[in-house]
């Protein structure tokens, strides 16, 4: 269990890095972003009270006299009782309660594309490298095209192929606004309808990626000599590539979940704009246009939580599935 | 943003060279004689070594990238001015306006020259930027070895997880918009991205670190930045090379990302900023594809052309892959031949 123990130590320090860079950010960048909120704040009606000002100031810093690690503490504390501020530009929600409706269209969304671009990758990629030389494999390098296409602007072409010329589904939202947001059928079928073109963009433009990996993993496994033996014994084609080359192929792929999943929500975050679909990216956005320092900085937290957890996850998966990272702990 | 990075590198740790199932012995050696020279051919100098050999996917990378740096650094002086307003407003593709006009009238052609421009600038300077750090980070630190590598290498991997494009934005977003020069965000975007190639090359260094002539090296007392530059660097020209041009890549998709929202450089003038400009100037529901299509065409293809160069460059990383192609060559030659004499009997 020394695997599990080192992997969970290493993602608290990530974590508290992500949380500490969201203190430090706003307190060494120039401007006061205290004073900004608070001029914003007043523009829509809040009252300012010297309690705001000084919410505000153990959020961001500022005017306050204490000590940087007095500011920190109490920082840390605010987090711990949930208490991320007042949004400004949804005025007077709380950060936590505009993040709590923002938050999974996004994970479902770049949870379902992500899991559908990764296993048709991979399945891909172990087909094309199972018999390499052939014209499928030569036209591999393809695929860079996909993988250098910005995700944002694979998003507006889409949108206009299959929103305004072919007409096939609707260009923005999340959902059909007419409708109340709930489980009814109509709803998630409206959700699904809308979802679609978002989470295409973000297969296409994810899934070279997962084949390119998966491929080369796919060239180099079949040279290994349990391979080999396999063809020997004269086992079937089929089982081979299931059982002997496939699954120890698809390891990295695994293993390089992390990093893809970065890009992946680095890429979903800039596409949402596109749609105005109602997620958190285009949260950030709002919060980043309206100069609503506090709800950037929940937001971040918030993808980053979300990051790191979808990674310990994998991690863990990880050493289940590969005996090996078990033993050399 | 893309999934160039690390996926792609897979290949590198592992051997590669698939195995050729039917390869029988008499059908190679069938192959010879095909062969133009033979085996009375020169070998090759020693420099040429470090050169990629010439595929047809290289020679389409370079052509690439030369076609999108020849109107990037050319472009500029050959179309004109790109701010010029006329009352051709939104005009299609025609034989005045190569690319249409913008809904101010504005030639497409000539923002896309000065935009091309612009990104790769950018590109370059965040990818010299970004290499540093991680040559940095990975190399010196896998030299020392100990409680720095570890500190080293769990830095890098804390920035690997941490998501790289929502974290410039916030940064972005606190800076104010008159401080956000061009400056500014090459060196947020650099610092944002260098972990992924600290790892490589820390894994290269390693390896490097422990044959007998850097031993050798160290104990005749050189000093540590002597045998870093003169018996590591030469060994990972290649590994540099390759995450240099990752980091363009990496680099000018993330600048588009941020210029896109409206976060880029206030100075610059990038692809992004014109994806921004046809956002905003409705050239979607207007129908304006000549309009938003080549910015990101632009971008999409200097990057296939970046990886497919770096496709090469890896083969030289690891001649295994080189053999493997070369194998698969001469196997499908192979082949043909032994067809050709099975019809002539």
């Amino acid at each position: 269990m020394n695997y599990v123990l080192r992997k969970l130590g290493f993602y608290a320090v990530a974590l508290w890095a992500a949380v500490t860079l969201n203190f430090l950010i706003p307190r060494l960048l120039p401007g006061n972003p205290v004073d900004i909120l608070l001029a914003k704040l007043q523009q829509r009606g809040g009252t300012v009270t010297p309690e705001t000002r000084e919410a505000y100031s153990a959020l961001l810093g500022g005017d306050t006299t204490d000590s940087l690690l007095a500011q920190y503490g109490t920082y840390l504390a605010n987090l711990l009782r949930g208490d991320l501020g007042v949004s400004v530009t949804y005025f007077p929600t709380p950060v936590n309660e505009v993040i709590g409706t923002s938050m999974p269209w996004t994970v479902v969304l770049v949870g379902i594309a992500t899991v559908l671009a990764a296993t048709i990758g991979v399945l891909l990629g172990a087909f094309v490298g199972w018999r390499p030389g052939t014209w499928l494999d030569s036209a591999v390098p393809l695929t860079t095209l996909l993988a250098a296409v910005p995700y944002f602007w694979l998003a507006l072409v889409l949108v206009y192929l299959l929103s305004r010329v072919l007409g096939w589904f609707p260009s923005q939202g999340g959902y059909d606004v007419v409708l109340d947001p709930g489980w009814s059928p109509e709803f998630i079928a409206s959700a699904v309808e809308y979802g679609f073109v978002p989470a295409l963009t973000i297969v296409i433009a994810s899934i070279g990626g997962w084949l390119l990996g998966m491929r080369n993993m796919m060239v180099s496994t079949l040279s290994e000599d349990y391979v080999l033996t396999a063809r020997a014994k004269g086992l079937p084609q089929g089982q081979i590539l299931r059982s002997y080359a496939a699954r120890n192929a698809v390891l990295p792929s695994v293993a390089g979940f992390a990093i893809s999943l970065g890009f992946v929500v680095s890429g979903s975050v800039v596409t949402e704009q596109v749609f105005s679909y109602p997620g958190i990216g285009s949260r950030l956005l709002a919060a980043v246009t309206n100069n609503d320092y506090a709800l950037m900085q929940g937001v971040f937290l918030f993808i980053t939580l979300a990051v790191l957890g979808a990674n310990l996850v994998v991690d863990l998966l990880y050493g289940l599935i590969d005996p090996r990272t078990r033993a050399k702990a | 943003m893309t999934n160039t990075g690390p996926d792609v590198r897979v290949a590198v740790d592992g051997p590669g060279g698939p195995i050729e199932a039917p390869a029988p012995g008499p059908a190679a050696a069938a192959d010879l004689p095909a062969r133009p020279g033979g085996t009375g051919t020169r070998p090759r100098a020693a420099w040429r070594l470090l050169l990629p050999s010439m595929t047809p996917w290289l020679a389409a990378g370079l052509v690439l990238v030369a076609g999108v740096v020849l109107l990037g650094v050319v472009g500029p002086w050959v179309v004109g001015d790109p701010d010029a307003i006329s009352d051709t407003g939104l005009a299609g593709p025609s034989g005045e306006h190569w690319l249409g006009t913008t809904q101010t009238g504005q030639d497409v052609l000539a923002q896309l020259a000065h935009a091309t421009r612009g990104s790769l600038q950018i590109g370059l300077l965040v990818g010299v930027l970004a290499t540093v750090l991680s040559a940095f980070f990975g190399i010196y630190g896998a030299y020392l070895g100990g409680v720095a590598d570890e500190a080293f290498s769990l830095l890098s991997n804390v920035f690997l997880v941490i998501p790289g494009l929502p974290l410039v934005i916030v940064i972005s977003g606190f800076v104010p918009r008159e401080s956000r020069g061009l400056w500014t965000i090459a060196v947020v975007l650099a610092l944002t991205s260098w972990a992924a190639s600290a790892r490589v090359l820390r894994a290269q260094t390693l390896s490097v670190r422990n044959r007998d002539y850097v031993a050798a090296s160290r104990l005749s007392g050189e000093k540590p930045w002597r045998v870093i530059a003169v018996e590591i660097l030469p060994n990972l020209l290649p590994v540099l090379a390759s995450q240099f041009v990752y980091a363009v890549i990496a680099a000018i998709l993330g600048e588009a990302g941020l210029s896109f929202l409206g976060l880029g450089a206030s100075n610059a003038s990038t692809l992004g900023t014109m994806l921004f400009y046809a956002q905003n100037g409705f050239a979607l529901p207007l129908g304006a594809w000549w309009w938003f299509v080549p910015p990101g065409l632009v971008i999409a293809l200097f990057g296939m052309g970046l990886s497919l160069i770096n496709f090469s460059i890896d083969e030289i990383i690891n001649p295994r892959l080189k053999n493997a192609r070369t194998a698969r060559r001469r196997a499908r030659a192979a082949q043909r031949a032994a067809g050709r004499t099975e019809v002539a009997r």
